[in-house]
């Protein structure tokens, strides 16, 4: 996707267009999981219904397994839409149709004998684990085994990307994690590319392999999701990690820490390995100087770890600046005042 | 109560022509009034086959039409009639009458019922790579069968009602039945009886409506 513009005519006549998405460029490379976190009008949707042509480009260029589909044609792009799975935050399933004729849809759209659509029906039903709802209406189905009937319609063709608009968003955290799993398996073992859309970072942490944040119909950031959640570089990446990592604590929760604590509150930051989280213990302890964690937390992303502590430091106050200072030689050391 | 026993045969055939005027207009107006109402609905703003200039005109042409009393329209509609059927009277030109006259009230009930499929099923449909057409066919009208029985249940009822006027133009049926031998010859009773064959056609149709799309919505 190179250069995006989407833009919407004007709500009131004589206003100025609605531009949704400004200018943007992105790279998903086959066997992603490319999240895309932002706030509700950000231009999530948008992006996404661009990559499927749901909605036309206004200017730009968008390449879907080496086709460029902005010049496209109705008729041609639906073959094309054919070649990529959606899936939906209200699931969108088809309540006329029970749950096997809700994944046969996209087969007989494409036209597939019946006979192989039965089979890949059941294949794809006991992919997701709902063989026996085969006949079951979608008004009979729990909110997360609605989402796997999606996920089954969305894989039948077997497309090769798969588009998830704020998939987990209507359900529990408990079937929240179920989905995810059933998707973190779709990208591993059916090795299907997936753009994640989602407004919650918790969902990125457990998923993606790497994330852009869009703000305004643009993308503030992108890299690594290890790189972002452990060194966000934009106000609005830093205020969806600190949603679900506890970082060096605000001057409110310094205050708070502070009633409860006497000494100086520190936060030392760690990012990948214990190395140096160990050497802080040992300066500290080394230098007499009484310890205790007060706040934040290590995190675990795809195996690799970071994370902020802030502990509350007693003894004597020289002793301490001096191990403060030694520490900053290695770690990264915040002082609250 | 005696003149009502003598007029049993007039009764019978009267309630049996409203119900084959009904059916036929029915038929021939329900069709029309589907399309009209999926033309609405499919060239309306974001819908599958979008298109302005098709929406105002539909609209505006069903906005002129539906208001029309229908005894003025039965009317209106004569000069055409003799064109299409040969003649302005009797049940056909009747049932041509209540045809035209009323797609346009249906093709709004339809209209209605269709806005009730949840958008994010026809995009489903749609990023499946389904044409607009399959998925009128095979997810719109599916989707919507329940509330559209519904609403075609609540169409007879208005049918039966304008089939009443149907004497204006030579056409028969229970409401000039009731004008012709009750009201015209002071015998309510006679009047009455019309009334009550009427009141069970309803609830007969009502009924069967009812459950028909009670076992469709709710399997
Ligand atoms: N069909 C539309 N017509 C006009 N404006 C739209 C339309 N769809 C989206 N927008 C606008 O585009 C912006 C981005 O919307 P969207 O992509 O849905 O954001 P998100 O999914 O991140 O919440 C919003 O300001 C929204 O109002
Ligand atoms: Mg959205």
């Amino acid at each position: 996707m190179t250069d995006v513009v989407k833009s919407y005519p004007p709500s009131e006549k004589g206003g100025a267009p609605v531009v949704a998405i400004d200018n943007v460029s992105v790279d998903v490379e086959r066997g992603d999981v490319y999240g895309i976190i932002g706030y509700s009008g950000a231009g999530k949707s948008t992006l996404v219904r661009l990559v499927n042509g749901l909605e036309k480009a206004t200017s730009g260029s968008i390449v879907v397994n080496g086709t460029e589909i902005t010049s496209l044609k109705e008729r041609s792009m639906r073959a094309v839409r054919g070649d990529i799975g959606m899936i939906f935050q209200q699931f969108n399933l088809f309540n006329s149709k029970t749950v096997a004729k809700n994944v046969a849809y996209p087969l007989e759209v494409a036209g597939r004998p019946a006979a192989e659509i039965a089979a890949r029906v059941a294949e794809m039903l006991a992919f997701v684990g709902l063989s026996d709802k085969a006949k079951n209406y979608p008004d009979q189905l729990s909110g997360g085994q609605k989402q796997r009937v999606g996920i089954a319609r969305a894989l039948a063709t077997s497309p090769s990307l798969l588009l998830a608009d704020e998939a987990t968003s209507a359900l529990d955290p408990e079937t929240t994690s179920e989905v995810l799993a059933l998707l973190d398996r779709v990208n591993r073992e059916l090795g299907v590319t997936i753009i994640l859309i989602t407004h919650e970072m918790d969902v990125i942490r457990s998923l993606a392999t790497k994330v852009a944040v869009m703000d305004g119909g643009q993308i503030v950031e992108r890299g690594d999701v290890f790189d972002v959640f452990a060194h966000p570089q934009n106000a609005a990446s830093a205020r969806f990690v600190s949603t679900v990592v506890q970082g060096v604590p605000s001057p409110v929760e310094v205050q708070t820490l502070r009633a409860r604590h006497d000494g100086r509150i520190v936060t030392f930051s760690f990012r990948d390995g214990s190395d140096s989280q160990a050497q802080v213990f040992l300066d500290l302890a080394a230098a007499g100087i009484r310890f205790e964690i007060v706040y934040g937390g290590i995190n675990d992303i795809r195996g690799r770890a970071f994370g902020h502590l802030t502990l509350a430091l007693q003894g004597d106050d020289s002793a301490i600046t001096a191990a403060l200072a030694k520490i900053a030689a290695h770690s990264e050391v915040t002082e609250a005042h | 109560m005696d003149k009502l026993i003598d007029l049993l045969p007039q009764l019978g055939e009267a309630a049996w022509e409203t119900l084959y005027i009904v059916a036929a207009s029915l038929l021939f107006g329900g069709v029309a009034g589907l399309f009209i109402g999926l033309g609405l609905y499919v060239t309306r703003a974001g819908s599958i086959l979008e298109n302005r200039a098709a929406f105002t005109t539909i609209n505006i042409l069903v906005n002129i039409f539906r208001p029309i009393p229908f005894i003025i329209f039965i009317a209106a509609i004569q000069p055409l009639a003799r064109l299409v059927l040969g003649t302005g009277i009797g049940n056909g030109a009747l049932i041509f009458a209540i045809s035209i006259g009323a797609a346009f009230g249906i093709s709004r009930i339809v209209e209605q019922n269709l806005l009730t499929v949840s958008p994010g099923v026809i995009e489903a449909a749609r990023a499946a790579g389904a044409s607009p057409l399959y998925i009128i066919r095979t997810v719109l009208l599916p989707e919507a069968l329940g509330p559209l029985i519904l609403g075609y249940t609540f169409v007879f009822i208005v049918l039966v009602d304008m089939t009443a006027v149907g004497g204006y133009i030579g056409g028969g049926g229970i409401g000039n039945f009731a004008i012709q031998y009750g009201y015209r010859q002071f015998n309510p009773v006679v009047t009455w009886a019309a009334v009550l064959v009427v009141i069970v056609f309803v609830q007969l149709i009502q009924f069967f409506g009812n459950s028909l799309a009670r076992k469709i919505m709710r399997r």
